[in-house]
């Protein structure tokens, strides 16, 4: 029977209690990495073990002698987040086997940042995905290479200035667009594909639960918004994160085997790209010209996804 | 593997101190680092128009608001950064930001 029960209760109470990256982390103020991390590590509980390549997650956390995880944590280098989780997977499965740890199911949690997902760590990540491990990998996306002074990497949008893509006279910023690494994990026929935004944090949570049952390798891509290298107010955190969601810049949506499924609500009609992009220190020079130009881009990308959705409805 | 004694200082001196690999033995000891002397601003709660719908404890990037007996919730000041982003989303404006004067 589908009753609602707990009606009085405000859906925030209902999530687990339990912290299990501690405060104290050094992240900088306002961040949405590290709050998309906690809300991850909420939802997959204290049965993981947890590879993560270098990047901000890993430096604001594990400052030796001290860290901020509470379940079991391997730091490795940059490239090979998706190569040390498939291990992990094999060897909890060998030992396992013979005995020498209980017997208790523990799931292989990879996660990397954008550079470590989409730059430097793609080729680990294709491997890993295609072996078909019983892993989860997270792509925590804040589209630059924050912790060593926001240097451009694929995933930076177009149009967006960095300190290696400076915005002047010569070029206005990122000169191409931000890879698709969702779409590259869908046609590795994984059987779970996400994208997600800690700015709606309750299909974040559910996504990852999702991603954690699955009997395979899952790959969830989340969007964390980064007010020190986007050059935006702090507070304005959680407000950018619905706004790249409304204005169809960071589409959500889920690919259970292959059938795209919008898990946002679709709007009549997208919010303009202006909204989001005048928040931003990293698009301030952008003048009319140049945001036609971005919406003109969101807007193929969004018709795109929605020609994808349709199609995969009949099955 | 046995904990080496310089676990218990703040931080290792000497070479010899430092764990084989890096390996930290205490899990979540970065609670003992108090994040909260980087705030400029403090966050503040008006009890009487909370509704106590826990956005506040849902969008915290710290970890550190925390439900109190009665339902309300509060921040841990030895960790809260300041950053207002519970402060900006509290629809019904419960929560203000103060300036942190000493």
């Amino acid at each position: 029977m589908s009753t609602v029960q707990n009606f009085e209760i405000y859906v925030p109470k209902l999530l687990d209690k339990r912290e299990f990256f501690s405060a104290g982390h050094r992240a900088c103020q306002g961040c949405g990495e590290v709050l998309a991390l906690r809300l991850i590590m909420k939802a997959l509980g204290d049965d993981v073990v947890i590879s993560n390549a270098t990047g901000c997650m890993e430096i604001i956390s594990s400052a030796y002698p001290q860290t901020a995880w509470e379940v079991p944590y391997i730091h490795v280098a940059f490239e090979n987040a998706g190569a040390v989780g498939s291990g992990v997977e094999a060897a909890l499965k060998a030992l396992r086997r013979k005995g020498r740890i209980a017997d208790r199911y523990v799931k292989s949690v990879a996660i990397a940042g954008d550079g470590g997902t989409v730059d430097i760590g793609l080729q680990a990540l294709s491997g890993a995905m295609e072996r078909g491990h019983d892993m989860v990998f997270f792509c925590l996306d804040n589209e630059a290479y924050m912790n060593t002074g926001i240097q451009r990497s694929s995933a930076t949008p177009f149009m967006a200035a960095t300190t290696t893509s400076p915005a002047g006279k010569a070029i206005k910023g990122q000169r191409t667009g931000k890879k698709n690494v969702p779409e590259i994990m869908v046609a590795h026929n994984v059987p779970y594909v996400a994208t997600a935004c800690p700015s709606y944090p309750i299909d974040l949570v559910n996504k990852v639960k999702k991603a954690k049952e699955v009997k395979g390798p899952a790959y969830v891509h989340v969007f964390s918004m980064c007010p020190t290298g986007w050059r935006s107010a702090s507070e304005q955190t959680i407000k950018l994160g619905r706004l790249v969601v409304e204005t169809g810049i960071f589409p959500l949506y889920e690919v259970e085997n292959g059938k795209y499924r919008m898990t946002m609500e679709i709007p009549k009609k997208l919010r303009p790209v202006e909204d989001y992009l005048k928040l931003q220190g990293r698009f301030r020079h952008l003048n009319a010209d140049d945001i036609e130009k971005v919406q003109a881009l969101v807007n193929k990308e969004w018709r795109k996804l929605m020609n994808k959705v349709a199609c995969m409805k009949p099955w | 593997m046995k904990q080496k004694k310089a676990a218990s200082k703040a931080w290792p001196e000497k070479w010899h101190e430092i764990n084989p690999g890096c390996m930290v033995f205490i899990p979540g000891n970065a609670s003992t680092y108090h994040t909260g002397s980087w705030r400029a601003q403090r966050p503040e709660w008006d009890n009487k128009k909370c509704i106590k719908c826990g956005l506040c404890y849902i969008f915290c990037p710290e970890g550190c608001i925390s439900e109190d007996a009665e339902g309300f919730f509060k921040a841990n000041l030895d960790y809260c950064k300041g950053c207002g982003i519970c402060a900006h989303e509290c629809w019904p404006g419960a929560i203000k930001m103060f300036e942190e004067v000493e």
